[in-house]
């Protein structure tokens, strides 16, 4: 496994690619085998970029053969999330509804990888438009998790994780709705961060919830998340909602951040309201002794209070499908995707609705009539405007809590991954499923997961959540990084030596599809993004 | 506790161009009322005094150039329809028989 040249981090990759040690399309090929050995069984990609993307690699190497600047990254491998757009592959978002449909264009952070000599290895499989939190609801079937594949990897963007846990790709491109990027990480033993929104374009990310959706990096370490970030960062004028300013180098913050690992003068907040009761033993015994590390590397631990984030979840349901239900309105038959038409013809508005009804699954249909609802006259106030309120309450929630301290720390997901299915039958776990996530999406503030060990209980990943001040990114990375070395050095080696070995198929137990009508329901605890009610 | 009548999901779901099965509007009528129970909470903290928030960072007046950009081509737009003709995107009659 020494030379193994999938188990290297994107970074390390980088470094021989540069010295000339390997080459891309050795590096691109050694993961495209690995992909061919195992994603029979994993199921992270919905699509596999092959000879595309040895292409890619061969031109890569000829351009650096040929005395060009390929960058800091020039050659290195890297997933993408099938929610963003890609003129080469097709970009379905995992739902039928665009199954084979290939963009006229590249969503702005793709185009951004391609800049930087990134070779794309394919699109990874998620929960159909990003509603989900287990990969269960993606209409190609679910990823399974590398540390056992009868588990969840998270989602929606399980593939991702997937894919990165599983050394099929160094790292990847994720997006994060109210978890998506920071629970699937959480699960998989690897590292995920969601932007300050507006930090990362959504141009080209196929829209769930357009106030809450943040694309953001997936990887096994921080400084790889760091370099990744640095590359889709930054303004873009195709997304109004762009923060137009200049930011720090997140690899430098990082790279600061594993050479000094004193942490005097840091304070960390613990947030009183995200764990306790409903958390899994081994998810708070390992986010206790994480608490005890930094404070013996100098740091200052204290209790804050963030008493409306109780109500996250409630808010978070009403926003959320209002958004969805009209991004998903473009899904309309005429400019994309499906058609289908109703036996002996029918109006647009007929073809329009048969479409809809033969394209979406049942978490989509179920949160567009949501969102409807919500947004209905009479109704309108009562939800839509009260939970617009709420998002003002947890805001000041942050605001006060980030006066006191510098960071905020909360396990990121209050169980290790649960079983295909097993979710529905434990409602008070359930209720506090993604409650973790949700708040820093609403708020917009940045947040990170990083692996801290695995639960003993049941030998999976444990998750933390960090969580920064809006713009504070950089504190992420820094802070991350610190961390990260202090856990490899009490460990001896990085959490993912311990994977096990990843068979190469799975023999799927018989079970049927699912009836649109028993799915779990929205609150039923599968939510990516969203969570149990 | 909530209520759904099968015509009020039927109503929602005509709004949302969405043709479901009477098996699913059953289902609906059922999962929204317990969903809708739930998510009203939120209005036992929404009170007068507090603003709604409606993004996270807000920007006020993000404005470009009015030229013309980077723009798809005719051929590009249509790339993905599922039927097109003359350059344009063609759908079924817009209005049916009886209007």
């Amino acid at each position: 496994m020494g030379d193994d040249l999938t188990r290297l981090t994107a970074s390390a990759l980088a470094d021989k690619l540069a010295a000339g040690e390997v080459s891309s399309v050795e590096a691109t090929s050694a993961h495209l085998d690995r992909i061919a050995e195992i994603d029979g069984g994993v199921h992270a990609f919905l699509h596999i970029a092959g000879d595309a993307a040895l292409k890619r690699a061969s031109e890569v190497d000829q351009l650096r053969a040929d005395g060009h600047d390929v960058g800091p990254l020039g050659g290195v491998p890297i997933a993408i999330k099938d929610v963003l757009c890609t003129y080469d592959m097709p970009s379905t978002a995992a739902s039928r509804i665009l199954e084979g449909w290939i963009p006229p264009y590249d969503a702005t952070v793709v185009a951004r990888l391609r800049s930087a000599n990134l070779i794309p290895l394919g699109k990874t499989n998620m929960d159909e438009f990003a509603m989900g939190s287990s990969t269960e609801y993606s209409a190609y079937g679910p990823t399974r998790n590398p540390w056992d594949l009868d588990r969840i990897p998270g989602g929606s963007g399980g593939g991702s994780a997937a894919a990165v846990a599983s050394f099929e790709a160094p790292f990847a491109l994720g997006s994060d709705t109210g978890g998506s990027i920071r629970q699937p990480a959480a699960v998989t033993g690897t590292v995920g961060v969601k932007p300050t929104y507006g930090g990362v374009s959504r141009y080209g990310a196929i829209a769930l919830a357009s106030s809450l959706d943040q694309v953001g990096p997936v990887s096994r370490t921080v400084l790889d998340a760091a370099l990744l970030h640095d590359i889709i960062g930054g303004h873009d004028p195709r997304d109004s909602t762009s923060l137009d300013q200049l930011w720090p180098s997140f690899a430098d913050a990082a790279r600061a951040g594993a050479e000094n690992l004193a942490l005097s003068g840091v304070r960390i907040g613990v947030v009183k309201e995200l764990g306790g009761a409903g958390f899994q033993a081994g998810v708070t015994q390992r986010f206790t002794e994480t608490l005890r590390l930094l404070e013996q590397a100098g740091a200052e631990i204290v209790e804050v209070s963030a008493p409306h984030f109780e109500y996250a979840i409630a808010a978070y349901y009403l926003i959320l499908p209002a958004e969805a239900s009209s991004n998903l309105a473009r899904f309309d038959s005429v400019r994309f995707g499906l058609r289908v038409t109703p036996e002996g013809g029918g109006t647009v508005e007929q073809v329009m609705a048969a479409t809809r009804e033969a394209g979406f699954g049942p978490e989509v249909k179920r949160r567009i009539i949501l969102g409807t609802y919500a947004l209905s006259a009479g109704y309108y106030d009562a939800y839509y405007g009260s939970a617009q309120k709420v998002r003002t309450l947890i805001q000041r929630d942050f605001d006060a809590a980030f006066e006191q301290v510098d960071l905020l720390l909360s396990p990121s997901a209050p169980t290790t991954a649960f079983k295909f299915g097993e979710k529905t039958a434990d409602p008070l776990s359930m209720y506090l499923n993604d409650i973790t996530t949700i708040p820093a999406n609403l708020a917009g503030v940045p947040g990170m997961g990083l692996p801290i060990g695995l639960a003993p209980e049941d030998g999976l990943p444990v998750g933390l959540q960090i969580m920064a001040p809006a713009r504070e990114d950089a504190r992420l990375y820094r802070f991350g990084a610190t961390l990260e070395a202090l856990l490899e050095d009490a460990w001896g080696h990085p959490l993912l030596d311990l994977l096990p070995t990843v068979p190469h198929s799975y023999e799927p137990k018989p079970v049927g599809r699912v009836p649109a009508h028993l799915a779990p329901q929205p609150g039923a605890g599968t939510e990516p993004d969203g969570g149990a009610l | 506790m909530s209520d759904f009548s099968r015509e009020q999901v039927q109503h929602l779901a005509a709004l949302s161009r969405i043709a479901l099965t009477p098996d699913e509007v059953d289902h609906l009528a059922t999962e929204l009322a317990s969903i809708v129970d739930n998510v009203r909470k939120v209005s036992e903290v929404a009170t007068a005094d507090v603003p709604a928030t409606s993004h996270p960072i807000p920007l006020q007046n993000v404005l470009r150039p009015d030229v013309v950009g980077d723009v798809l081509t005719n051929e590009q737009a249509l790339s993905g329809a599922p039927d097109a003709a003359d350059g344009r995107f063609r759908v079924s009659a817009i209005l049916g028989e009886e209007q």
